[in-house]
């Protein structure tokens, strides 16, 4: 048996417990792991307003200077009344000053009604000012000041005939626009689809009761509804997307994929695979202007060069006040092949 | 020994391609199977006939000519040379020949791809995991490849009672934590919404292919509350902010994160996420529609109220035939569709084949799936696959013998809270057609004689 001597021992024991001070048993749910964020972090990032108005901003802003705004940064894709739904969905109409007394858009009752724009539907203003300040223009998020949210708010306030025109919206005034939002009782919560009773105040059951049936469960089968012939070709060639291989072939409803993908010229997929499409079309002047109104407007004139590096770098004017963003991923080559085949008109073979 | 007289070329021909025996094909197939369909046979009825004639001719060398499938008989070339060598493809892609299965956007559907959809291809899938390129894709602001040694991850509260210190976590800090790995399905809240008043679309990618299925890897979001020191009586909800340009925000019910399946989830079938799917961080919340699970996760805020964002008060809301709107419609009802045969297939003969297809549900697992060849007058139960698993895809599969004549199929879900997948007549009684989100209608295909599917609805 090994036996310490009495010195040992007390230096063992010292030992002992001078590790144990320098390294305290620590429970394994302590991490250790992440820091605490500092005060300025938390404000940089939790910019987000409650119905309640919890996290509103103080700040002000007109009418007119959100026109201002509106017509700078938000008409290219809105259009100049908020109507536009050539890139999105409209965002004004549809509304009565009936609504604005009732709280409840008396259009959406209305099966034949064409459409819904956001203030048909949206009951709460504070969802407009957080979206806005977060997430719009939308090819420059977050890019607005808190003033310019309140007046390009206040603008679209007034498109919709709930302000007046000398409406000045701030973090006192946007409470008396709650009690004005057209669809402000338009929402409900007696449904089965959150998983706690925290909206609806009781257990709600699902509001489908079907039962299982397994023999003779009706006198006969009605089809209500087919697919028209003209639609099947509407989603190219059904062929092309189905395993060539297998208990199924799928139907031929258009040319095939090589087909078009001959027929298609480069630089069109070219301007897909790049990311070009999600502002700029051929024909129709989207976010960006149309590659045939490039192609007019520098008709007869060597610009190869300044195009390129429009694209490569961005900027903005030469079309209005929505920034070209820098394409800072495609290659010289490629981004070559696109600026000649833009300044062409962007032949589609 | 078989006597050259007893050669019949059609047997021969439709045993050695059994599944090639109708008179037209050029009604049913594409232009390249065609082209494969009658060269095959036509070689192969040529080898027969030349055989037919060298009989008469000689009997001695007709007996020399081998008989059978040329793609056996003759030597080919990938067993014939060499092939490829290791790492030619670093990261390994389908086979060339499976190109037509891809994620496909549906026409006018919307304006712009950078605030759009595209469809997974459940036409053509196996099982229940969607392969991580398949996965569908919602951006509301583009996507981003977010470097993650920038990315950073907030929790705070939105008032310092809700959590004792609000924190930020790098990817480093939250790869070191305990992790989970689970199965769960996603479905936009939208998915089949195109067909809510009629049929819209051809294909089941296009009426149920925002839907996907992965194995999530990551950190629930219960542990990492309770590292910033939550007060579980106090918090009512928390709020779910992505770092892309949308900032994308949802109200998430606290309860879901409480039991621990609200997973913040860095790793998606074994690999990280996708940057289409979030890379590096994302939210998953098992059951609850596609848009809360929110992408290039930047903050979990707690709190006691709800948020009401853009994407809870504008859009994903469900417009009743009152002209009232449900909001804060998140659990996904159960749901089943049959995947093969489906709209805009076409069976290739009479006979056997494997009616296969999936069931969801966001309130569990799936308990029983049913299939109706007759519209939905009679029904069979269909074989569920293993595994069976809460909150996730659950593949089925049934025998069935086509006879040739016209016939409707459908599948009907039902999970295990008891719950039954509605036919549309049920669902519309009650919500109407204009709901636009949460259509979970039971989906017919009707088959016709020539074995062409099609998209329908049956009341």
């Amino acid at each position: 048996m090994f036996r310490f001597s009495k010195p040992a021992l007390a230096q063992a024991i010292f030992l002992a417990a001078a590790l144990a001070a320098a390294s305290p048993a620590r429970a394994l749910d302590d991490f250790g792991l992440g820091r605490a964020a500092t005060p300025d972090e938390v404000k940089a990032w939790d910019i987000d307003v409650r119905p309640d108005f919890a996290g509103l901003p103080k700040g002000s802003g007109t009418v007119s200077d959100g026109e201002t705004v509106w017509e700078g940064k938000c008409a290219v894709c809105h259009g100049t009344f908020g109507e536009s739904n050539k890139v999105f969905s409209p965002l004004i109409g549809g509304v009565t000053k009936d609504d604005v007394k009732s709280g409840h858009v008396a259009a959406l009752k209305r099966p034949d009604y064409p459409g819904r724009t956001t203030f048909m539907k949206v009951a709460t203003v504070s969802t407009l000012f957080d979206y806005i300040r977060r997430a719009m223009p939308w090819n420059a998020p977050k890019s607005l000041s808190n003033d310019q949210v309140y007046a390009v708010l206040a603008y679209m306030l007034n498109l919709s005939e709930i302000v007046p025109d000398d409406f000045v919206l701030n973090e006192q005034t946007i409470r008396d626009v709650q009690k004005m939002m057209p669809n402000r009782n338009g929402m409900i919560y007696d449904h089965a689809m959150w998983p706690s009773t925290a909206f609806s105040g009781k257990k709600v059951k699902p509001d489908t009761h079907a039962k299982v049936c397994m023999k003779n469960c009706k006198d006969k089968v009605e089809v209500a509804s087919s697919l028209p012939e003209y639609a099947l070709s509407s989603h190219g060639n059904i062929a092309d997307q189905n395993r060539h291989v297998g208990q199924v072939r799928g139907q031929t409803t258009g040319p095939s994929a090589a087909d078009s993908a001959a027929k298609k010229h480069p630089a069109a997929e070219l301007a897909d695979t790049s990311g070009c499409l999600a502002c700029h079309a051929v024909d129709t002047k989207l976010v960006g202007p149309s590659y045939k109104d490039v192609a007019e407007k520098y008709k007869g004139q060597d610009v190869s060069g300044l195009l390129f590096k429009k694209i490569r770098e961005g900027g903005e004017g030469a079309w209005g006040d929505v920034a070209m963003p820098p394409m800072t991923d495609i290659k010289d080559d490629d981004l070559k092949t696109l600026v000649a085949w833009i300044l062409k008109g962007a032949p589609s073979k | 020994m078989r006597r050259r007289s007893e050669i019949d070329p059609e047997a021969m021909a439709r045993a050695a391609n059994p599944a090639r025996i109708r008179k037209a094909p050029e009604n049913f197939l594409g232009a390249e199977e065609i082209a494969a369909v009658s060269g095959g046979r036509r070689d192969f009825l040529r080898g027969a006939f030349a055989a037919a004639a060298a009989l008469g001719a000689g009997a001695a060398a007709a007996q020399d000519a081998p008989k059978g499938d040329e793609m056996i008989l003759k030597p080919q070339s990938w067993a014939t040379t060499l092939g490829q060598p290791v790492a030619a493809t670093p990261y390994g892609m389908p086979s060339k020949y499976e190109g037509g299965l891809i994620r496909r956007q549906s026409p006018g559907l919307t304006q712009v791809a950078g605030a759009s959809v595209s469809f997974m291809p459940l036409q053509g899938m196996f099982g229940i995991i969607t392969p991580s390129g398949l996965h569908f894709e919602r951006h509301h602001q583009g996507w981003y490849d977010i470097d993650p040694n920038k990315h950073r991850f907030m929790i705070n509260g939105s008032t310092p009672e809700f959590v004792k210190k609000a924190k930020v976590y790098t990817l480093d800090d939250l790869m070191r934590f305990p992790s989970v790995s689970r199965m769960h399905f996603i479905e936009c809240g939208a998915n089949t919404g195109m067909e809510w008043g009629n049929v819209a679309v051809p294909t089941v990618q296009y009426t149920h292919g925002m839907l996907s299925c992965s194995e999530y890897t990551g950190v629930p979001l219960r542990t990492l509350l309770e590292d910033c020191g939550v007060d579980w009586k106090k918090a009512k909800f928390v709020l779910a902010e992505g770092g892309d340009g949308s900032a994308m925000t949802r109200t998430i019910p606290i309860e879901l994160v409480a039991s621990g399946e609200v997973i913040v989830a860095y790793g998606m079938n074994g690999e990280m996420l996708r940057p289409e799917n979030g890379y590096p961080l994302r939210l998953v919340v098992p059951g609850v529609q596609g848009v809360s699970w929110v992408k290039w996760l930047r903050r979990i805020e707690v709190g006691d109220k709800p948020w009401a964002t853009k994407d809870e008060a504008v859009h994903y809301i469900d417009l009743m035939p009152d002209g009232q709107h449900r909001q804060y419609t998140s659990i996904h009802e159960a749901k089943s569709v049959i995947t093969s045969p489906s709209g805009g297939q076409t069976l290739l003969d009479k006979g056997f084949y494997n009616i296969t297809g999936l069931a969801w549900s966001g309130r569990g697992k799936i308990a029983r799936v049913d299939v109706s060849f007759d519209g939905g007058i009679n029904w069979v139960e269909a074989k569920l696959q293993t595994p069976v698993l809460s909150k996730c895809l659950t593949r089925f599969n049934v025998a069935w013998n086509w006879d040739g004549k016209p016939a409707i199929l459908q599948s009907r879900a039902t999970d295990e809270t008891g719950y039954v997948q509605p036919g549309y007549r049920m669902l519309r009684e009650v919500r109407g057609t204009r709901s636009i989100y949460h259509n979970n209608a039971i989906q017919s295909w009707k088959v016709v004689e020539s074995g062409d599917v099609g998209n329908v609805q049956v009341l």
